[in-house]
């Protein structure tokens, strides 16, 4: 607020309430962005670090900037480290993860929020929120014995299908769903439109911004992921990004230069599908409650 | 089926030798008294406590001191601010673990350069396990404020303004106005906020790997680093599912307690 009380409002000249503005923007505006160059520096100093040769990464006095600004790092965790198949094994992941995710979710929800009437939809549904207690973590190992008697283990599917079902995702699609009126069903239903076909041509088109922000934060869930991966996958071929960067960073003798390329690599796709997709991940009412 | 049946098994194995292979042998509560009895498990149980102390209660300052900053009328260039803030939650824990263990590194770190400069003695990030956790307690607050950020920020749009307003013309300065208002406006959230940041914190485990890897030594090896180790690497899976068992119980408990007391600040 810029004026403190009506009578001030009436007496004081906009002059010097201009001046009591000022005098509050800018300490406040200070230390929004000191608090800013605070959480941005590491980032900063890490990106800058990725560009020095290894001989300047460790040499006193330390400099901000890089000397001589080199990508030697960049090529040899592109040559070396086959950086592009754990990046194409990594994508693969996560792209099926994410169609599988927001189709099943898409489906669950939808489900649950229009199909209420049934009584096992609703026992189901209760059963589900159940689930939402079990974190990951927690059932490490039975998960494991369960995908491993599948035949899963070290294998694609074995990464990607405990991982479909998210409660979040389902919620987030049964939230929306509710929410749009059964009017809709209704009207399609007498035009003669089959259930199936409601859900195809009518609902999910509805629910793009929940698809794309579904979307976004799966991709995002999977891309990062390391527990799961690590313990699903035993093959060095199969590695994803987390866990080959682990792998460097485990080594008796770090490589630096390479792990600090192959870092700044590894969230390039992000950074980029953050840029295109903003309004959707930005976007606090849709977010808020969503947490992996 | 990939949940409550896995949940159901983890209760079983938890009481058996199971090692992966092989039948599993009925042990009874064998896992549990030796679980008891291991001084590890007390060590890494306490140490994962005391991060979540002292993580949570940052994160939450931290969060929330952004997110008023983002949604006041006094600051300039809230956007890109938002931006830069934001940022941390695209990098994955690994990575974070990777740019803070280089921001701290002993020898050639940017925090220990800095305070050689400033005349001081370099700190022993690395080897002293204090320190190693204050490390971890800084990265999981920088990695984790993006999110709870943007739960504060749809929460304070949402406090009426015209109880500022209110408590302005009765003369009630900013810190009073924040105080009374704005805190027990958005106490359901700072509820739900302060209860995923506890779980997370218990949960903590990729970017402590790529950080210090649990160390120096195993000083700082948290609950999940200890049941991987157990369970996968030593290939008990009786005795990790044990100490899961004991996680999930504290993770209800902490979920049950902090119901509870919203429920009573609540009536």
């Amino acid at each position: 607020m810029s004026t403190s009380t009506i009578a001030s409002k009436q007496t004081v000249q906009p002059k010097a309430r201009k001046a009591k503005e000022l005098g509050s923007v800018v300490p406040m505006t200070t230390f929004m962005w000191l608090l800013a160059v605070l959480y941005a520096f590491p980032l900063v100093w890490f990106l800058l670090s990725a560009f020095k040769p290894g001989s300047e990464l460790f040499q006193y006095p330390l400099t901000i900037l890089p000397e001589n600004p080199t990508i030697g790092g960049f090529e040899k965790a592109w040559d070396r480290f086959d950086f592009m198949l754990y990046f194409s094994n990594t994508l693969a992941v996560a792209l099926t993860t994410t169609v599988l995710t927001v189709f099943a979710s898409a489906m669950t929800g939808y489900a649950l929020a229009k199909y209420q009437d049934k009584a096992w939809i609703r026992i189901f549904f209760v059963c589900l929120l159940a689930t939402t207690m079990l974190p990951t973590e927690v059932i490490l190992s039975p998960t494991f014995l369960v995908i491993r008697d599948l035949g899963m283990y070290d294998s694609m599917a074995g990464l990607v299908v405990p991982s479909i079902l998210t409660a979040t995702g389902v919620f987030m699609f049964r939230q929306y769903f509710v929410s749009i009126p059964d009017d809709i069903i209704e009207a399609a239903r007498i035009d003669g439109a089959r259930e199936t076909g409601i859900f195809f041509r009518i609902m999910l088109p509805m629910s793009r911004p929940i698809i794309m922000t579904l979307a976004i934060f799966s991709f995002q869930w999977r891309w990062n992921d390391y527990i799961w991966p690590l313990i699903v996958v035993g093959d060095e071929r199969k590695f994803t990004l987390q866990i080959a960067l682990r792998s460097i960073v485990g080594a008796e003798n770090i490589d630096w230069p390479l792990l600090l390329a192959a870092s700044v690599m590894s969230i390039l796709p992000l950074v980029l599908i953050f840029i295109v997709f903003q309004k959707y991940v930005m976007n606090e009412d849709i977010n808020a409650g969503l947490k992996d | 089926m990939f949940f409550v049946w896995p949940g159901g098994l983890g209760l079983i194995y938890s009481f058996t030798d199971y090692s992966g292979l092989g039948t599993p042998e009925f042990v009874g509560t064998d896992n549990y008294e030796k679980l008891f009895a291991d001084p590890t498990f007390y060590q890494s149980l306490t140490r994962t406590l005391l991060f979540a102390v002292l993580s949570v209660p940052l994160m939450y300052v931290m969060s929330l001191a952004v997110a008023a900053l983002l949604v006041s009328n006094h600051t300039r260039g809230k956007t890109a601010a938002k931006l830069v803030f934001f940022f941390p939650w695209l990098i994955s824990p690994i990575v974070a673990g990777v740019i803070w263990r280089w921001m701290f590194g002993e020898s050639f770190g940017f925090v220990n350069y800095v305070i050689d400069r400033l005349g001081g003695n370099p700190l022993a990030w690395q080897t002293d396990p204090d320190l190693a956790l204050m490390v971890v307690v800084i990265a999981a607050t920088w990695g984790g404020t993006a999110f709870n950020m943007l739960i504060f920020i749809a929460a304070l749009k949402n406090v009426p303004r015209a109880y500022y307003e209110a408590a302005e013309i009765d003369g009630a300065n900013a810190w009073q106005r924040f105080r009374s208002i704005t805190l027990p406006s958005i106490a359901p959230t700072s509820f739900l906020v302060i209860l995923l940041s506890s779980l997370g914190a218990m949960k903590e485990f990729a970017m402590i790997q790529a950080l210090n890897e649990g160390g120096p030594g195993t000083s700082n090896v948290l609950l999940i680093q200890y049941i991987y180790e157990t369970g996968f690497q030593r290939a008990d899976i009786g005795y990790a599912s044990a100490v899961s068992m004991i996680l999930l119980l504290i993770l209800l408990t902490i979920a049950l307690v902090q119901m509870a007391v919203n429920r009573r600040s609540a009536a």
